[in-house]
């Protein structure tokens, strides 16, 4: 990470990042007199993977939600593409191409897994109530055009075979998948990722683990995610902030937060004073 | 048949067919596949260029005359368009199996010396990158999906659309070339190389000429009267020979339209949707769905499943007979159409099978309730028998002349004969040319006046004319006092049970027979389900006692039915267990196919066979497993063994006088 510029760096496996697209500023979120989030700042770069980890109630989700507009920190700052954000609703961050999965699955469970990836396409529908009820002009012609980008995701994330079933019906892995799914079909500047394998078994980590590579490479997405698994988290990642007691106490590639000793100490438990 | 290549029109390669078929019918549909959720289809003349494209990508490549380029995919148009590339530019074919393990891969890629392989996706890119080292002569690989492969170096890596590109771009560039190269082909040049998956030792390479390929397609066409209106679902494995008969000989003799599924897993809905007039599956596939309908019907409602019962039960009465153009009495037909209207139709409708007019299944034995399920319903499902050797065709079975215990007459232009040891001999048109780089297999198997040797024990039945095949010939031996052991047909009886998957019975040289048994995990998981005994695995599952008290059942109703056998009385199984894992291709048991390794199920399992015959109740074993990465793990469990009761074949004899 020497050559790292203002305009960006590349990687080891010769991926080029670009320049800053999502920087915190001094964040702390606080829950009364509970302190989340202290004085964080880090940044996103374009067309990274992000990783935020760190032990049980370090402030990921926190982290996490701040950068999707659902926590309002009460101190700091979030800068997007070169400006300052105000406080925006949820719907409006997502508006600026800003998509996330959940930690625990939010899908509709009644609707297939073809309309639910559908819903992803909300933001880019705008044809009337009127025109959507009779089914004529602007309402069917949307229909096709994000219906045809659904379906390259569908493609794209291997569901084809159960693109008509109700997602109640799906095991844990592939619920998971449509929601990525559903995520990308919003076709999001950034991504943002909840634990996208917990609970999954090595053969479901793996897969997720290919298809969060191949949504960076094959559309350029930067991803930023929280994960449990340090072992995913180290081989996925470009760079990773660690967090602990809603602090950061580290930053940067794998190899380097693996050798820092704050890192070291917050995972193998060493007493605090 | 004296002069094949006047009975043929002077079409005498399969990218002759090809032209032909873009001249003459041009708009209809040649594939089809399903892809972002849609059907594309493309015509005959549109292959043509697609074709054309690649193979003049393919020169400008480096393709010299005589080159073995693998193909190694799913059945995708893109995969069936380049074994036709290929053989324009006078490349030889070879398709292999996709899931195969890099190693296995290494060693056909090294066998035949392939300079280019046309791969499908990351996975196999990276499976031949493993094994590069050891493959002096690979050179170029094509793959069809970009995903993940965008940072590989693409020196000697290149996508198949751009070959495609760079053959339009150079078109006068070779174009000569390429018609004189076609021009070249005969009917004797090499069409295609399949490697027989062998049940025993290395895979061999066969060659089959264009005359083999189109003279079987020929007269097979003509046998189930094929037109160019067939469609038919294109699913299995590209690299047998099956399929390149009917994806690729067929429909370019017939000029029909093969659709390739969306995913292989989506097979099923895509069969509906297509709803094939021509099908083929092994018999496994017909078992699997009889039994995902039997147990979608114990689901049912009471009425439904009384309205079921009771047309089905008819059906079985009088189904077949109506489907063979038998006398049938006007009640009977009457209430087959109203069981049709109600039952039959929207049952075959699910199946996607509601328009099959010609059906086969062959590759093993398929059980007499199975098929006569499927003819009941009034599906035309025959049989037939054949080999990788004899370009498929050995014998079929002519409409109107079914059973599910012979394997039909033999196919027009095959003579067959058999041997003094009754194995089954063939010649024909489609009689390999050899093995390649392997002369003393071809000479062991092809003797110099053509007749071919199957491996197979079988007899013509009286009478009829139809052949029956009774098992391997090299399983077929002694056992101990003498008598014949035929270890495939006490195992296929056993396996017409829905619980049992796989059996493997031993004998040869011994006292007595003993089996292995494989559980079917979705028939007995679903039973379980039922009865709510809790399981957690396969291993769990089998070693459950009313799990073997079921299989014992089974077992004793075997026995019984071949005691009446006075062949094969004495094949009767004294002793039984169920393993405890299920054997598998990754681990070596059983060939890509799917059929059983015998000897190395021997030698891995020798401490099982040992148990069985010294008379203990039970066994601690350990046993590897390979992963479907490749990576090995163990398994351990301690078998049950069961003593099944046989009937004593001399009080059988007794109470038969």
């Amino acid at each position: 990470m020497n050559d790292m510029t203002p305009d960006g760096y590349t990687t080891e496996d010769g991926r080029k990042i670009g320049a800053v697209v999502m920087e915190m500023r001094h964040i702390t979120l606080r829950f009364g007199g509970v302190v989340a989030i202290q004085d964080i700042s880090f940044d996103i770069r374009e067309g990274e993977i992000r990783a935020i980890i760190g032990p049980n109630g370090a402030g990921k989700s926190s982290m996490l939600n701040v950068i999707s507009g659902f926590y309002h920190p009460q101190e700091g700052e979030v800068w997007y593409k070169g400006a300052r954000r105000p406080t925006m609703k949820p719907y409006e961050v997502a508006q600026q191409g800003i998509a996330r999965t959940f930690q625990n699955i939010a899908l509709f469970e009644g609707m297939t897994v073809l309309d639910n990836v559908m819903t992803g396409r909300i933001r880019q529908m705008s044809a009337g109530l009127f025109s959507q009820a009779i089914w004529k002009g602007r309402a069917e012609r949307e229909e096709v055009e994000n219906r045809e980008v659904v379906e390259k995701i569908i493609d794209f994330l291997e569901i084809q075979h159960i693109r008509k079933t109700p997602v109640g019906r799906l095991p844990y892995g592939l619920k998971k998948r449509v929601e990525l799914a559903r995520a990308l079909a919003a076709e999001p500047s950034i991504l943002l990722l909840d634990e996208p394998m917990a609970g999954m078994n090595v053969e479901e980590k793996e897969d997720m683990s290919r298809f969060i590579l191949d949504v960076n490479d094959e559309f350029g997405t930067t991803i930023a995610l929280i994960e449990h698994d340090m072992g995913v988290v180290m081989d996925l990642s470009d760079r990773v902030v660690v967090m602990d007691y809603g602090k950061k106490i580290g930053d940067g590639t794998p190899d380097e937060v693996r050798q820092n000793q704050a890192v070291i100490d917050a995972y193998l438990g060493v007493a605090h004073d | 048949m004296a002069q094949p290549s006047q009975a043929t029109d002077g079409m005498d390669s399969v990218p002759a067919l090809l032209q032909r078929n873009a001249t003459r019918f041009g708009n209809k549909p040649a594939y089809r596949e399903k892809e972002y959720g849609i059907w594309q289809c493309w015509t005959w003349a549109e292959v043509e260029k697609e074709i054309e494209a690649l193979a003049l990508g393919l020169i400008n490549l480096g393709v010299n005359e005589g080159d073995f380029i693998a193909i190694i995919g799913r059945n995708r148009p893109y995969f069936y368009w380049a074994m036709v590339a290929a053989q324009s530019v006078g490349a030889i074919p070879v398709p292999l199996y996709q899931d195969a393990a890099a190693d296995e891969m290494a060693y056909v890629m090294d066998h035949c010396g392939a300079r280019f392989a046309i791969v499908h996706d990351q996975e196999q890119v990276d499976k031949l990158i493993e094994v590069q080292e050891g493959l002096h002569q690979l050179e170029h690989m094509i793959y069809v999906d970009p995903r993940g492969l965008r940072k590989y170096d693409h020196h000697k890596l290149h996508r198949y659309t751009d070959i495609q590109e760079q053959g339009r771009a150079s078109y006068y560039e070779w174009i000569e070339d390429l018609k004189a190269r076609r021009e070249k082909l005969t009917y004797d040049s090499v069409c295609v190389m399949l490697y027989t998956s062998g049940t025993t030792g290395r895979p061999k390479g066969v060659v089959l000429s264009n005359r083999n390929i189109i003279e079987a397609s020929k007269s097979s066409s003509e046998f189930d009267h094929l037109t160019r209106d067939e469609e038919v679902l294109a699913y299995l494995p590209m690299a047998w020979v099956g399929d390149f008969i009917f994806s690729i000989g067929q429909a370019y003799w017939c000029g029909f339209c093969v659709n390739c599924p969306e995913s292989p897993e989506t097979m099923q809905t895509d069969l509906r949707e297509i709803g094939p007039t021509y099908y083929f599956a092994p018999p496994r596939v017909f078992e699997t769905q009889l039994t995902n309908v039997m147990i979608r019907m114990e689901d049912a409602g009471k009425l439904k499943k009384w309205l079921f019962d009771r047309f089905m039960a008819h059906a079985r009465r009088v189904g077949p007979a109506i489907l063979d153009g038998k006398s049938v009495g006007g009640m009977d037909r009457l209430k087959y159409a109203l069981g049709n209207l109600f039952i039959y139709g929207p049952l075959k409708d699910t199946l996607g099978l509601g328009r099959v007019r010609v059906g086969y299944t062959a590759g093993e034995a398929i059980g007499p309730e199975i098929f006569d399920f499927y003819r009941s319903l009034g599906i035309n499902l025959k049989q037939l028998y054949g080999q990788t050797e004899a370009s498929v065709f050995i014998t079929l079975q002519p409409d109107g002349e079914v059973r599910s215990d012979t394997v039909g007459v033999p196919a027009p232009g095959v003579e067959i004969r058999i041997s003094d040891t009754g194995e089954v001999f063939f010649r024909g048109p489609g009689t390999f040319e050899r093995y390649y780089k392997n002369d003393e297999s071809t000479k062991k198997t092809k003797d110099p006046e053509g007749w071919v040797a199957t491996g197979d024990a079988g007899f013509f039945e009286d009478g009829t004319g139809h052949l029956r095949i009774i098992d391997r010939a090299k399983d077929v031996g002694k056992m101990a006092g003498g008598q014949m052991f035929a270890p495939k047909y006490v195992e296929n009886k056993l396996k017409f049970y829905p619980n049992i998957l796989e059996a493997v019975v031993f004998g040869n040289e011994r006292e007595a027979c003993t089996a292995f048994v494989n559980i079917d995990l979705s028939a007995v998981g679903n039973w379980a389900e039922r009865n709510n005994i809790g399981y957690a695995s396969y291993q769990e599952l089998a070693g459950h006692p009313m799990v073997l008290d079921t299989i014992q059942a089974h077992v004793e109703e075997v026995n019984r039915s071949l005691a009446d056998d006075p062949m094969l009385s004495h094949c009767q199984v004294n002793r039984f267990l169920i393993l405890h894992k299920e054997l598998d291709a990754d681990d070596g048991e059983m060939t890509r196919t799917r059929k059983v390794r015998r000897r190395v199920v021997e030698e891995k399992f020798k401490d099982l066979i040992d148990a069985l015959y010294d008379g203990s109740a039970e066994i601690y074993t350990e046993t590897e497993v390979t992963y479907e990465d490749g990576r090995k793990g163990s398994i351990s469990a301690t078998l049950m063994i069961r003593d099944a009761a046989v009937v004593p074949v001399e009080t059988a004899k007794v109470a038969a006088e």
